[in-house]
């Protein structure tokens, strides 16, 4: 077995890691973005989950109400983007930022007050957080060469969350695609005219995206302080929800684009702590700063459309205002 | 007093003094809910930020970074831009500053190389926004977007340059050397010291009277130069503009470059006023903050020196309420960011329906 197949295997698994709440995060701005809102706030409300969920799950002993609590706190984030956004009509931008450094100051006060400690919650101790899963079958196919390598250390040994994630996927698909609520989905974020002729309240449908996009985030919060992590810390999403932003430009608004593209962002973040210090011959060292980098500048070569074209949603960031 | 000049009431002073008001009941709530008593921390914010000559000159020193952050955001938003990215463009600003006020031939008068350190920043400033304009003008890519990813690059480039470029032989933390003598901004107390006034010390610098210089004449700019006028026409109507000659692609450009630049000049407050060297995260919260003071000063060079000087009480009283109090850390006044935004941006108009429903209801007969 050469060293660079395990590296390569061993790259992946924590690309696999970084990339699940990226990709809850990219799915709830898809489906945002989809009914014609601009999430900036993606960010914001996954460092809320990220937070509450590390402290409900340290108080109450439990990854999964822990899991629950973080839905729930990115779900009122998500409902007051709404209410700003879509029942008073105002800049959906401005909210969201708002969004973002109303969660970045609360949990930085919220930590001191309820843990004295600013910005840390409580290390969570073995079953408070979610535990690695061994899939049936690891013994068996362990000894086939190659296949069982990638089984057992790739395939295998994952938490809950990370398996979720990926399910999530063709069922985001197949609800914006087909299912009658995502038909009105997408015509609202494209014509939201014609969808209110229809009879349909746009105001509902665009509230009912945000309530699934809250609910989304949450896990992928969840995910970063109970599963990958063992608590939460200061700014953990680390940008994050702006990758999941930058996924959801680059995979074009369709959901497995997106997860493409997620996955992409998250192997060059556990390339950039693979390549760290590392020389390559005829290249030399690569500057991690570069590598960190490379997810918004192939970003903004896509979006100054040298390769290919992202056409958002068409009427993403317009309130719809009824004629009387 | 006429329906219409009742509405303008409305909307120019009461609607933006209803919505801060809210922003800080939610915190005093925050508060509550934090156990910490709201007019206590009230009181000893003010008396932190006001109450003495140092405090006053720190309230003053941190106001200064948001009057140019602030100004950045506005001229933007008067073209109808959203400027997110005046976090990036603060920090390369800084760069700027820095190259000039480290390698600039030490032996000139300081009257050539300050101008020169804070053209530095302004020029920076502006080349970090002219890439996102650019292409928000010609290649129809969204500039809030756009402006987030390069926050991310800025603070990237930032690292690889002060890691691999700056940083002195020997030191271990990133950042670079001190800058030459003559690029440092006198701080207030040596002035006043220098004709005989004692005052006390703090990091109060000339930096507030280039605040004050650029809120002028970004307020002539706006409302008395052809291009001002150009600005905001693109603003409030895109084909209005068009039909008047104006070309709503060079107006992006050239209104992106000033309000980066503008963001550009937090750099001298900070490096050649304060720090007298370039470092990590120096803009940390600023190009943020510059939002918030913007939306609450309505983008106009008066109000934002309001919502500046308000920010640098909060800023300045907030260090004071993390040292006095156990329960609370200066990280409400991010909270606190956050509520100005939200009241005053998103849910700008959460009043109006009542305010005009009381004050300029529409009487049967007009």
């Amino acid at each position: 077995m050469s060293d660079f197949f395990l590296t390569a295997i061993m790259t992946l698994d924590a690309s696999v890691r970084v990339c699940v709440p990226l990709i809850f995060a990219a799915m709830a701005g898809l489906f945002a973005e989809r009914s014609g809102i601009v999430d900036i706030g993606l960010e914001g409300k996954l460092l809320m989950s990220a937070f509450v969920a590390a402290s409900a799950a340290s108080v109450f002993g439990s990854p999964w109400l822990g899991l629950i609590a973080g839905m729930f706190a990115s779900v009122v984030l998500a409902m007051i983007h709404g209410f700003a956004s879509i029942t008073y009509k105002g800049n959906q931008i401005v909210s969201g930022v708002a969004i973002n450094i109303l969660a970045s100051g609360l949990t930085m006060i919220l930590t001191l007050a309820w843990f004295k400690r600013g910005g840390i919650t409580p290390t969570l101790q073995g079953d408070e957080r979610f535990l690695s899963i061994t899939l049936p079958g690891v013994d068996i196919i362990d000894h086939i060469p190659i296949l069982g390598v990638v089984y057992r250390e790739l395939i295998s040994g994952h938490n809950i969350l990370v398996y979720l994630a990926f399910a999530i996927v063709p069922v985001v698909w197949w609800v914006v695609y087909r299912t009658r609520f995502g038909l009105r989905l997408r015509a609202v974020g494209e014509n939201p005219k014609a969808v209110d002729t229809a009879g349909l309240s746009v105001e509902g449908l665009r509230y009912r995206a945000l309530l699934i996009g809250g609910i989304l985030c949450g896990i992928g919060g969840a995910y970063l302080s109970t599963a990958y992590n063992a608590q939460f810390t200061k700014e953990m999403t680390a940008g994050g929800g702006f990758i999941a932003l930058a996924a959801l430009i680059f995979g074009k608004w369709h959901p497995y684009k997106v997860l493409a593209a997620c996955f992409l962002f998250a192997f060059l973040q556990a390339l950039a702590i693979r390549l760290q210090g590392v020389i390559i011959p005829g290249v030399g060292e690569i500057p991690v700063q570069l590598i960190d980098a490379a997810p918004y500048i192939l970003t903004i070569i896509l979006l100054a459309g040298f390769i290919g074209k992202a056409t958002p949603p068409k009427a993403s960031a317009q309130p719809y205002i009824k004629e009387l | 007093m006429t329906r219409d000049r009742r509405l303008s009431w409305i909307n120019g002073l009461l609607l933006p003094l209803f919505n801060v008001l809210t922003a800080f009941l939610a915190t005093g709530i925050i508060f509550l809910f934090i156990g910490v008593d709201p007019v206590e921390a009230t009181k000893i914010l003010i008396y932190g930020a006001l109450g003495y000559d140092e405090g006053l000159g720190y309230t003053l020193y941190y106001a200064t970074n948001f009057v140019f952050t602030g100004l950045a955001v506005a001229v933007a938003f008067h073209a109808g831009l959203f400027n997110i990215g005046g976090e990036g463009q603060a920090y390369v600003g800084g760069l700027g500053t820095a190259l000039v006020a480290l390698y600039i031939n030490p032996a000139m008068s300081a009257w050539i190389v300050i101008p020169l350190a804070i053209s530095g920043g302004l020029l920076f400033g502006a080349l970090w926004a002219i890439i996102p304009a650019y292409l928000q003008a010609y290649r129809g890519s969204h500039i809030v977007i756009t402006t987030i990813m390069f926050n991310f690059l800025a603070s990237s480039l930032m690292v690889y340059i002060l890691v691999n470029i700056l940083r002195e032989v020997g030191e271990m933390s990133p950042e670079s050397g001190d800058f030459i003598a003559a690029s440092w901004l006198p701080f207030v107390h040596d002035v006043f010291a220098s004709f005989g006034y004692k005052i006390a010390k703090s990091p109060l610098n000339l930096s507030i009277l280039v605040a004050l210089f650029f809120s002028a004449a970004v307020w002539f700019f706006l409302w008395h130069t052809r291009w001002g006028f150009a600005i905001r026409a693109a603003g409030k109507s895109n084909e209005a503009a068009i039909y008047s000659g104006i070309d709503p692609k060079k107006i992006i450009v050239v209104t992106m470059c000033i309000s980066g630049a503008l963001a550009g000049l937090v750099g001298i407050n900070e490096l050649m006023g304060v720090q007298h060297r370039l470092f990590l995260n120096f803009n940390y919260g600023y190009g943020f903050g510059g939002i918030a003071v913007a939306l609450m000063g309505r983008n106009h060079p008066v109000g934002i020196l309001i919502a500046a000087f308000l920010f640098g009480i909060l800023y300045q009283g907030g260090a004071e309420l993390d040292f006095e109090l156990q329960n609370v850390s200066r990280d409400i006044v991010v909270v606190m960011q956050g509520l100005v935004i939200l009241f005053c941006g998103g849910l700008e108009y959460l009043y109006k329906p009542i305010l005009v429903r009381f004050l300029a209801p529409v009487k049967e007969s007009e």
